[in-house]
């Protein structure tokens, strides 16, 4: 009886602490809005921060763009081919890549790559006192710190996302047109039929609220660290915190992208 | 020189993007900064189910236009379909628009077939002659059934009523 | 007194009390800090220094009390007042919290860049004329990771000093640093009183240093402020706290051994 209690009163914890770190990351948010209406703008850290999250995964994206694009490709073909349609690989590829796999790759990949560094960063600057060193000069640290990585977050993850989906394109026109012989102007006029600008549009809205999500998450993770349990944890702290953001803004951007995909 | 060099990288990235994104909403997505010149037509349908804005016109297999608006007729219970013809392609007054579908299972668009009078539509008038969507399920219940209505076709003329 | 208001303080503190859930971290705290003079708060690890800098800094709000400081109330001032009296401050953090991004010139720069107009020229000039004071014109273009301890705490003094703050917080000056250093880091903190007048507060538990520098002496134990007074009065006092801190006893003297072996073991 008392440990069934017990039970109850751990998972009663655990709510309010993710309620908590929700109201804190909606907080952050409001924060950052409040600092982006108010002057001084200054541009230079927005450039900085977007050179890191967007310009430095690149390659990545492009990589696993290309991929991505090929598995489609191939996975479509041996679909459309048992019903003698290969003609509508062009469609299949592109309305997969720009609706669903484009941004969520992509907002991943960012996760993976520069979210999981920004909550090291922040979580290190904020057990070294980096913080509080920022916060006595009078700078605050949302706008000084918090802003300019969720304005890069907000422009990178799209501007990614329109790579990812070129270049996938291309990855699966590769192994559809040159691999297996598909007539290369049915797989291109397939796409153009198919898509319409709702579905680019429907990607590039996906991507504005991924970018915004994932360095929001990441953000508050590493800069309130000090809020929860892994703040006392020095170095493992910032790794648990670490481990925490990525596997938070993870489910975040998977799960808004059903939300966005059914309200749409 | 390090300062220059992010901003550099960061603006090639910058331009690597918005590229990859107009190619996207320009070729494949179809968004056009101008609209394509031409004209546009308007047709009534009994049925259009499947047809979507932004769907193709074609006549003799040729894309000719593009479907630039559908509304709902109350007083008549009809589909109003806004045809965007291309500049160059004349249209009849006596022309025939039908509701097709690509194979059996695929994409509806409109096929436009050339009638015989000399006279020309302009912008913003109506093609008469239409031809509703052919329902396969409609098509299988009257051969099943054996129920033939008075036209004897699938497709009404809704021109005629 | 060196010619400041002699009748209001740099920093005033009444009655102030710090719960951290059950626990009373501070326990009605009463301080005062004359303008110009140098007060370090000592005490052993655990006696509250820290949250009592860190309310000082409105980087903690209190449960109760009152904080003045350069005449506002830091406990109750809105966010905008706190930072504005922070222009007015410079503090140096124990591991000197310098960016690690950011070399060490661009650390010191940075208040001025955010706070002032000042074109680019001047604010270099002006970084190092406090990195000289600091004596480590050497080090302008070093990132933090290559510098040692003693230069990590020199360069948080110079970023601390750029603004000509009215008031200096050091926190630990000379921990972790070897004896010499320490010595020149007390040398660094009397030039600074002397020469610019900036009223400083220390935090350590360092005694050496603390006899070097203090004008007075605020000693704190288990959250309470035990005793307030200049060096002379501390060493004088007949407080047995405050002798076996200056003699640096250990917590207590074992005197009845069986009695304390049973402690360890239990009911064996």
């Amino acid at each position: 009886m008392a440990s069934i209690a017990k039970h109850v009163e751990s998972l009663g914890a655990y709510c309010i602490t993710a309620m908590e770190q929700t109201g804190r990351t909606f907080n952050m948010l409001l924060q950052v809005l409040w600092e982006l209406l108010h002057p001084p703008y200054r541009f230079y850290p927005i450039v900085r921060q977007m050179y890191f999250i967007g310009a430095r995964s690149l390659t990545l994206i492009i990589v696993s763009g290309v991929t991505i694009g090929m598995v489609l490709g191939l996975q479509f073909y041996n679909i459309l081919q048992r019903f003698g349609s290969v003609e509508l690989l062009g469609a299949g590829v592109a309305l997969g890549v720009i609706r669903e796999l484009g941004p969520v790759m992509t907002a991943l990949m960012v996760v993976g790559r520069a979210g999981s560094s920004i909550t090291a960063e922040l979580g290190i600057m904020r057990i070294t006192e980096q913080v509080d060193a920022l916060e006595c000069m009078a700078i605050s640290p949302d706008k000084f710190l918090i802003a300019p990585k969720v304005v890069a977050g907000l422009l990178s993850v799209p501007l990614l996302t329109m790579v990812f989906d070129f270049v996938a394109l291309f990855g699966g026109y590769f192994v559809g047109v040159k691999m297996f012989g598909v007539a290369e102007g049915s797989y291109w006029n397939g796409m153009t039929d198919a898509v319409e600008w709702q579905d680019v549009r429907l990607g590039l809205e996906k991507s504005f609220v991924f970018g915004v999500l994932v360095t929001l998450i990441c953000c508050s993770r590493g800069f309130y660290m000090h809020l929860t349990k892994a703040g006392s944890q020095g170095a493992e702290g910032v790794s648990s915190a670490t481990t925490d953001a990525v596997v938070l803004s993870s489910i975040a951007v998977l799960f808004s992208d059903f939300l966005i995909g059914a309200l749409a | 020189m390090n300062k220059i060099n992010v901003q550099l990288i960061t603006g090639i990235f910058v331009l690597f993007g918005i590229a990859a994104f107009t190619y996207q909403a320009v070729t494949i997505g179809g968004a056009s900064i101008r609209p394509t010149p031409g004209y546009t037509l308007v047709a009534r349908f009994d049925s259009i189910s499947g047809l979507r804005v932004g769907g193709i016109i074609e006549a003799a297999g040729v894309r000719i236009g593009t479907i630039s608006g559908i509304k709902f007729d109350p007083d008549n219970y009809k589909a109003i379909v806004n045809l965007r013809i291309n500049e160059g392609v004349p249209v009849q007054q006596d022309a025939i628009v039908s509701v097709r579908t690509q194979g059996i299972i695929g994409e509806k668009y409109i096929k436009l077939s050339a009638g015989g009078f000399p006279e020309l539509l302009t912008d913003g008038m109506e093609i008469h002659e239409t031809e509703s969507a052919v329902s396969l399920e409609e098509l299988v219940s009257k051969y099943i059934f054996n129920s033939s209505s008075g036209s004897g076709s699938g497709n009404n003329s809704d021109a005629k009523k | 007194m060196t010619g400041n208001t002699p009748t209001t303080n740099a920093i005033t503190i009444r009655d102030l009390v710090v719960d951290y859930g059950p626990r009373r971290i501070l326990n009605g705290i009463n301080l005062d800090v004359p303008h110009g003079q140098i007060m370090v708060i000592m005490g052993q690890s655990g006696a509250g220094k820290s949250t009592l800098l860190r309310c000082i800094l409105g980087l903690k709000k209190p449960t109760s009390g009152s904080i003045q400081m350069l005449g506002t109330d830091i406990a109750t001032a809105s966010r905008k007042e706190i930072y504005k009296a922070r222009k007015q401050i410079g503090v140096a953090f124990q591991g000197g919290a310098l960016f690690s991004s950011m070399s060490v010139a661009e650390n010191i720069q940075l208040a001025l860049h955010e706070h002032t107009d000042l074109d680019e020229k001047t604010i270099q000039i002006m970084t190092r004329i406090k990195l000289d004071m600091v004596n480590l014109l050497e080090a302008e273009n070093l990132m933090p990771s290559e510098l040692s301890g003693g230069m990590a705490k020199r360069a948080a003094l110079a970023r601390a000093i750029i603004m000509d703050p009215k008031l200096l917080f050091f926190d630990e000056p000379s921990s972790g640093l070897d004896p010499s250093t320490a010595a020149e880091l007390d040398q660094l903190i009397l030039t600074l009183k002397k020469g610019m007048g900036i009223t400083i507060v220390v935090v350590t538990h360092e005694l050496d240093s603390i006899f070097k520098i203090a004008d007075h002496i605020a000693v704190m134990k288990d959250g309470n402020l035990i005793l307030t007074g200049t060096p002379q009065e501390i060493i004088d006092s007949t407080n047995p706290e405050i002798q076996g801190m200056l003699n640096r006893k250990p917590r207590e003297t074992i005197v009845d051994t069986d009695a304390h072996l049973r402690r360890l073991t239990g009911d064996f």
